[in-house]
């Protein structure tokens, strides 16, 4: 194949997946755009794209109405508490069924999927009245607890496909050098899997901050996260578009900017033992 | 391999995740089981009663129940479909050589990051809307009438809202898998003469099928239970065209405050997914134990 | 056990939201439409007056809102202090002894200025349970523009010929005008609202006295049909899923001539900031059909107190202070008379002032010609104009507003969402123990 051959096939497969990467990526573009128009120019018609008065308005009237930085920050704790609180008990379990297997092992995994599958809605009240009971309703405690639960599975699961790609003899060398349990999974295990860790770190963060049914339903004022902040600006009364938009934008620009900067991290680990 | 010593560590660590796990799942689930048999609507407390089989006898027979049942089916299947097809091309066009590809792969992974009732919201006012919508616009460009999206099509429009936030991850996934393909096995296949189609066939796409069970297993999960996205557009119709068994349920104890039928539904979609579970499971263990 | 449990969970609780506790903070639950944002920025009046005070805002979608606050009053969370809900709940809340009586209110707050209407819908065995924030009732607002463009004039009190005529008069498809823009999307609060309000005035009703519902009627024939075919014929595309907000933002935009909706969008569509036809609107009664009951809605939205918060005191200073006239002045010498929330008391009708917003009498009148004791032509076994204040109500009309809204979207017969809801309606009635 000749050199030009070569090239143009290269531009013609950056021109394609620029195209489809555009496409893809056009509604949060086109979120983005409208969250700087006035509500006026967000309906016009045929539709603006960049040639209208750019305005800072609706994050103004976003930022009075709204305490954003209390919504990102609960957003931010109850992700990451609910992220590390897993892993630590994941990484417990995923040990032990990745190196010392039982025979239900596979069955005890494939059940705490399942646990994953049951539909939230059916039992809110169950919960809601627990957490009454409790004094867990509207605090950050109890989302994350909540949320760790719920994404304990995933966590458990991802972990566990990719310990079990970490061969075992490395382990049994350790033992025999008289290493402690503990010292085997701090100094051998963990930096070994710390690629799988990351991601399912990353993985995890991302599903925590986007749950929107416990962490509308179990929260008021104190604990409620960006979840509750957009449902205050769904369809109200009035235009709304451009508003809409800058609260979505706000909602989703932490999480948006930290998945592409640790994409490559998400990326190592997020196989789930599918590659051999 | 493993002594007595640290066969009872193992127990011990895992133990925490299953015992959180157990309780998360029996007591929630044994109240609404309770729950199930009485007559128990939120707004009359105090005046539960035993009624039997009653809630589970009206949901049953609920013609809803029977539509959504084929909705869940319906939706599940076709996002599955699309994100897997779209996932697969995707994969190997950002497999070949391009400039620019790490930013093509931000773009193509950002909807992953977006709230499920953000994207729902913004799919369902600023570009579906038959009025103000982008697409009402194209539409008018082109001199077409306005398609009406969630009226016309309502489950439709949501398998694709749904679909635009899952493609990135099967995406991802596939992609993570081609680029660890033996890049001297296919270029064997090529000296061999072998055609793009065959070399496709009968290299990639086996190297890539346990990646395809893992995505249908992880998203399996996660669409059995979409609810945003149909609270947010349709609210599950018109009529039932767009509710799925999730939003039944919804709408049985959070709408109507029956918290007795709600929970018979509840038990009912457990009862559901648990049959998923085992029939993915099987399909899941063959394929990873390989 | 249980205790061993709440202070672990307490302790915990603590140490992750360690702020000193020195005011008293309420907790408001509201919804997200425009008046109650503008009383959410004009909070620092009130923490002015009352030192030791604060206040903490969740401000909610509708529907968001109202399926957290019934949750959380039904099982005593305890989560709000005060509550932001409807002419529906109040009477339902009030006999199960969910809110706090607010007759004790101070003097200087003239409980008797609030419109009698209003104050009967809020009173369950004469205890004030909710102080009304403001009221909409329902009215048409029409383009005068176009409807002289079309060559007809809008009586005071049209009926519902007239409505037909004109709305077709005056559709231009080509260019986006449609003659009459009304809501078509599920719900008990969106096209249930409007239809059960329009049957009243064809003559139908929910219920017979003895609780038995009356779809199958010619009534609900005839209240269908002409929708159905209304709307086909001169409504905007997407109809189906329209509702309060899709249509204000049509109205708005010039692409409605005739919209028959809540009161409270007056203040929107004459809005010269955010609507392209603030100059041209008038206002109508909403039509009748010579029946004598016209078919207008009534709602207010109310501030009440659930009985399960530890700051009744408090939260009571509030409700006073966000429905008093003062707050009324408040509005008005910040924003304008026409966006002081309406509807709630005589004095403000008696202001001159205030008798200069064009669409002030027009509500007004719509208000006093509802009348939720007696809504429909027949007797009715229950109290509300559009909606049917039992517990059962809200889904029992959800479930029928898919229904209608499917039979606007033309997926199904006319005749067959009417047999639907009949059945519905029965199975849950039965279910409910109303009827055998």
């Amino acid at each position: 194949m000749s050199h030009t051959a070569i090239d143009s096939r290269k531009i013609i497969m950056t021109a394609i997946a620029w195209g489809i990467g555009l496409l893809i990526f056009f509604p949060i573009l086109w979120t983005i755009l409208t969250s700087f128009k006035t509500e006026a120019d967000a309906i016009a018609s045929p539709p603006m794209f960049l040639g209208f008065d750019w305005t800072l308005e609706n994050y103004t009237e976003v930022q009075d109405r709204s305490n954003y930085f209390q919504h990102f920050w609960n957003s931010v704790v109850i992700s990451v508490g609910s992220t590390l609180l897993g892993l630590l008990i994941a990484i417990l379990a995923a040990w032990s069924m990745a190196f010392v297997p039982a025979k239900g092992t596979k069955n005890v995994l494939m059940w705490m999927l399942s646990t994953k599958m049951l539909p939230p809605v059916g039992v809110l009240i169950p919960i809601y009245l627990l957490f009454r009971d409790t004094g867990l309703l509207d605090t950050l405690t109890g989302l994350v607890l909540v949320l760790t639960l719920i994404n304990l599975p995933i966590i458990v699961w991802m972990l566990y496909t990719y310990f079990k790609e970490i061969p075992g003899e490395i382990l049994e060398a350790a033992r025999m050098d008289g290493a402690s349990l503990w010292a085997e999974i701090i100094h051998v295990l963990t930096p070994m899997a710390v690629p799988g860790i990351a991601s399912t770190m990353l993985l995890n963060i991302i599903l925590a901050w986007n749950e929107a049914f416990w962490t509308l339903n179990l929260t008021a004022a104190k604990a409620a996260p960006l979840t509750a902040f957009i449902a205050s600006y769904s369809s109200p009364e009035g235009l709304f578009y451009a508003k809409l938009s800058a609260a979505s934008t706000m909602a989703i620009a932490p999480i948006l900017i930290m998945g592409w900067f640790s994409q490559k991290q998400l990326v190592r680990g997020l196989t789930f033992g599918a590659v051999k | 391999m493993a002594t007595d010593h640290s066969r009872i560590a193992a127990r011990f660590m895992i133990s925490p995740a299953v015992l959180l796990l157990l309780g998360w799942m029996i007591v929630p689930l044994s109240m609404t089981l309770y729950f199930s048999f009485l007559d128990y609507n939120l707004l009359s407390p105090g005046m539960e009663e035993w009624i039997g089989f009653m809630n589970y006898e009206y949901f049953l027979t609920d013609p809803a129940f029977f539509a959504a049942l084929g909705n869940t089916f319906l939706l599940v299947a076709g996002v599955l479909v699309i994100t897997i097809t779209g996932g697969v091309a995707l994969a190997l066009l950002l497999d070949q050589p391009m400039w620019g590809q790490g930013i093509v792969r931000i773009l193509v992974i950002a909807p992953f990051f977006v709230m499920p009732t953000v994207s729902a919201l913004v799919w369902k006012n600023m570009f579906m809307n038959p009025v103000n919508g982008l697409f009402a616009h194209a539409a008018k460009a082109m001199g077409l009438a306005p398609f009406d999206f969630f009226a016309h099509a309502p489950l439709f429009s949501i398998i694709m809202i749904v679909a635009w936030q899952w493609l990135p991850f099967a995406t991802l996934i596939l992609l993570t898998v081609l680029q660890s393909l033996d890049k001297e096995q296919l270029e064997a296949a090529k000296m061999d003469g072998a055609r793009k189609m065959s070399r496709f066939v009968h290299i990639i796409l086996p190297h890539m099928s346990r990646a395809i069970t893992v995505v249908i297993l992880i998203q399996t999960i996660f669409l059995l239970s979409i609810f945003a996205e149909i609270l947010v557009t349709t609210n599950g119709g018109p009529g039932y065209a767009s509710t799925n068994i999730t939003y039944l349920v919804y709408a049985q104890s959070l709408l109507q405050f029956d918290v007795g039928g709600g929970s018979a539904g509840g038990i009912v979609a457990v009862v559901l997914a648990n049959i998923v579970a085992i029939f993915l499971m099987r399909m899941i263990g063959k394929n990873l134990e390989a | 056990m249980k205790n061993l449990i709440r202070v672990l969970a307490g302790a915990t609780a603590a140490c992750m939201i360690a702020t000193p506790v020195l005011a008293e903070k309420l907790t408001i639950a509201t919804v997200n439409n425009g008046d109650m944002v503008r009383m959410q920025k004009l909070t620092d009046d009130f923490t002015a007056k009352n030192p030791g005070i604060e206040v903490e805002w969740v401000t909610l979608e509708e529907n968001i809102l109202r399926q957290r606050v019934t949750t959380d009053v039904a099982t005593k969370g305890g989560q709000y202090d005060v509550m932001t809900i409807g002419t529906y709940e109040v009477p339902i809340w009030g006999k199960k002894g969910w809110l706090v009586s607010l007759n004790d209110l101070p003097e200087s707050y003239d409980v008797d200025d609030i419109l009698p209407a209003i104050r009967g819908g809020l009173t369950v065995d004469d205890n004030l349970f909710a102080a009304p924030f403001y009221t909409e009732s329902s009215m048409v607002m029409y383009r005068k523009d176009l409807m002289e463009k079309a060559g007809l004039t809008m009586p005071q009190a049209p009926t519902w010929d007239f409505i037909g005529k004109a709305a077709r008069a005056m559709t231009d498809k080509q260019n986006e005008t449609y003659g009459i823009c009304l809501r078509g999307k599920a719900g008990w609060g969106e096209n249930v609202a409007f239809l059960t309000a329009t049957a009243n005035s064809f003559g139908a009703r929910w219920f017979n006295m003895d609780w038995k519902p009356q779809f199958t009627g010619e009534a609900w024939k005839k209240t269908l049909n002409f929708y159905i075919d209304l709307m086909n014929d001169a409504g905007p595309p997407g109809a189906s899923s329209n509702g309060f907000n899709e249509n204000l933002a049509l109205f708005q935009s010039g692409k409605c001539g005739m919209w028959i909706d809540a009161t409270v969008a007056a203040s929107f569509v004459t809005n010269p900031k955010d609507s392209q036809v603030a100059d041209k609107v008038g206002f109508a009664l909403a039509p009748d059909a010579g029946l004598g009951k016209r078919g207008n809605w009534l709602w207010a939205w109310s501030l009440a107190i659930p009985a399960g918060t530890q700051k009744a005191e408090s939260a009571k200073k509030f409700v006073a202070w966000a429905t008093s006239k003062e707050y009324l002045d408040l509005v008005a010498s910040k924003e304008g008379w026409a966006n002081v929330p309406p509807g709630t008391r005589a004095s403000l009708y008696a202001n001159e002032e205030y008798a200069k917003v064009p669409f002030a009498q027009m509500t007004l009148d719509s208000i006093n010609s509802a009348d939720p004791k007696n809504p429909a032509v027949d007797p009715v076994p229950y109290v509300g104009v559009q909606f049917v204040a039992i517990p059962e109500f809200q889904g029992i009309a959800t479930t029928v507003g898919q229904q209608f809204s499917a039979a606007l979207a033309g997926t199904v017969t006319a005749d067959q969402p009417l047999m639907n809801a009949q059945r519905i309606t029965e199975r849950a009635m039965k279910k409910a123990r109303y009827i055998k």
